[in-house]
């Protein structure tokens, strides 16, 4: 028979692993609070409205992050409209129609392999699908087919080259096996019930699905789709593998511009020698970091909302 | 009011014949037979694990979604016949409504829960929709609790409530077979006396196809009764025989609770 153990043997094994885990925490939010603390006082007094709107200077003072900020706002929109759809689409696909069969399985654990490759990988992928597009319309720099002026907003080239369009497709391969997996996570969480329900109706599979499922399913799909697009607008290592200019004069006009992004923008400034750039480097940081928080925001607004009728 | 007139006799609705159906290679069902007459009420008792949720999910082969499932034998509603593989199973089940054991309403409004059905088959006006949802929930008996809160959720609503809601979900697709797997099991006694009271009154239209394991319920509503074990059917007949002069052994043993 095992020894009774004393009730204050007990409680301080409960109170030393409470204190354990407290230690834990708080040696957490310390690194994270110095971190923001040290970012907050090299970079706030360089937040201004001059900074924001300001173009690339090869004057600390006088550069601003308008070019990068534009940058990737242009590349997520891409990389969300093309990966939002295609995740989702490939995802009830595998949930709610496919059989289970052997192809099903293997397409589904190379999804998760996938979402587990290094994005520089992408980067690789990017530059060879997207930029070049395989050598197959030549290797030289030279456009195979142009289609439209190059100033209008519908101008088309191919190869796509470092443009906003070859970054955001490559971004979308970074992130759609995270929607993928979000959105079938989503759909699985929809009681099989509900699905009974609606075929007990005579609805049809796809009835069910655009119907029923799917709408239970978009809090948890939202969610996840929103800090999928949070991870794209930190990713810096594929769009410098794409050739993502450190240095770009403008803001993107086309799909087909040059472009720079803030975190290559952030990498451009915190390399150089000078003081100066190191501020303005900690600056921009936060504005990620704003933009960030903004995704984030939206994700747990949508959740909430949308979660409302469902309790 | 069951006891029909005798110029209308009780017509048969679905008629079973040699029926047995398998899971993989286990065999769930052993040549039944059995005939469910129509606008009446048909009750299947039995322990768990009978067949009988089994069976019920032929009815309306909600046993297709099941990869393993099969059957064979005959199974047919007014002569046509279930099983055929050409079968369009999408109207089958609107004509063969089914209520589930746990209330399992959509998490959409009171009105899009009970709209949902008619909308899948075909459009209708707003004005001829209302009609329709108000008409459904009058006939679950649950319009007068809920018409003043139409648009709200569903799920807000009480256990016996959303059963009744269901039921009006599947009544909106005018159905003439209701198939109900154990209605009342996760509801409390107040409730499960009204949803009694529903299915009573919904004899009158529809034929209903009841699976019960509460003994009481299925002699309470019961026209007719059908008592499978262990994936056969053992007797079956009108209620009141079974109860009163049960011609099987296994049978009187198990309405007389000495065991399953």
């Amino acid at each position: 028979m095992a020894a009774v153990r004393s009730a204050s043997t007990r409680l301080l094994a409960n109170r030393a692993f409470l204190t354990l885990c407290l230690a834990a925490t708080s040696i957490a939010m310390l690194v994270l609070a110095i971190l923001l603390l040290a970012i907050f006082v090299q970079g706030w007094s360089g937040l201004s409205w001059d900074f924001l709107t300001g173009l690339p200077s090869r004057k600390a003072d006088k550069a601003g992050v308008f070019v990068a900020l534009m940058g990737s706002l242009w590349v997520c929109a891409i990389c969300g409209l093309l990966a939002l759809p295609l995740g989702v689409a490939t995802a009830v696909f595998l949930e709610e129609f496919a059989q289970k069969t052997r192809f099903t399985r293997i397409v589904q654990t190379n999804i998760m392999n996938l979402a587990g490759v290094p994005s520089i990988v992408y980067g690789i992928l990017g530059l060879t699908a997207f930029a070049r597009m395989f050598g197959a319309f030549g290797t030289n720099v030279e456009d195979a087919i142009t289609l439209g002026s190059e100033e209008s907003l519908f101008f088309l080239r191919i190869p796509f080259g470092s443009s906003v369009l070859a970054g955001g497709l490559t971004l979308m391969l970074v992130i759609l096996p995270v929607v993928i997996i979000a959105t079938q996570e989503a759909l699985r969480a929809v009681p099989g019930s509900l699905r009974a329900g609606a075929f007990a109706l005579g609805a049809t599979r796809w009835q069910t699905v655009w119907g029923i499922t799917l709408p239970a399913a978009v809090p948890g799909i939202m969610t996840g789709a929103i800090l999928a697009m949070s991870r794209a607008i930190g990713e810096s290592a594929p769009l410098l593998v794409l050739g993502g200019a450190l240095f770009v004069s403008g803001a993107p006009e086309n799909l087909m511009s040059d472009f720079a992004v803030l975190p290559l923008q952030i990498y451009n400034w915190a390399s150089r020698p000078q003081e100066s750039f190191h501020a303005i480097a900690a600056s921009a940081i936060i504005l990620q970091l704003v933009v960030l928080f903004l995704f984030n925001g939206i994700a747990v607004f949508i959740r909430q909302k949308l979660q409302k009728p469902l309790q | 009011m069951q006891t029909a007139e005798p110029t209308a006799p009780t017509q048969t609705a679905i008629t079973v014949r040699g029926f047995s159906s398998w899971y993989g290679s286990f065999q769930a069902l052993r040549s039944l037979e059995l005939e469910i007459p129509s606008q009446q009420i048909t009750a299947f008792i039995g322990p768990s694990g009978c067949g009988k949720s089994t069976f019920l999910r032929w009815i309306n082969r909600m046993n297709d979604t099941i990869p393993s499932a099969r059957a064979e034998g005959t199974l047919d509603l007014h002569g046509e016949d279930l099983l055929s593989k050409s079968l369009d199973v999408v109207d089958l089940r609107r004509r063969v409504g089914m209520v589930f054991q746990k209330p399992n309403p959509f998490p959409k409004s009171i009105y899009d829960n009970v709209a949902f059905g008619p909308r899948l088959h075909k459009s209708y006006t707003r004005a001829e929709l209302d009609e329709l949802v108000e008409q459904s929930l009058r006939s679950a008996s649950i319009w007068s609790e809920v018409k003043d809160r139409l648009h709200s959720s569903a799920l807000g609503l009480s256990g016996g409530q959303q059963q009744r809601l269901c039921i009006a979900r599947a009544i909106a697709v005018g159905p003439e077979v209701l198939l109900m797997d154990e209605p009342c099991s996760a509801l409390d006694p107040k409730s499960t006396l009204a949803i009694e009271e529903l299915i009573e009154t919904l004899a009158d239209r529809y034929t209903i196809v009841i699976v019960t394991h509460n003994m009481q319920q299925a002699a309470r509503v019961s026209d007719q009764t059908a008592f499978f074990f262990e994936g056969r059917l053992v007797e079956s007949g009108a209620t009141e025989t079974i109860w009163n002069k049960p011609k099987n052994k296994q049978t009187e043993d198990y309405i007389t609770g000495r065991f399953g």
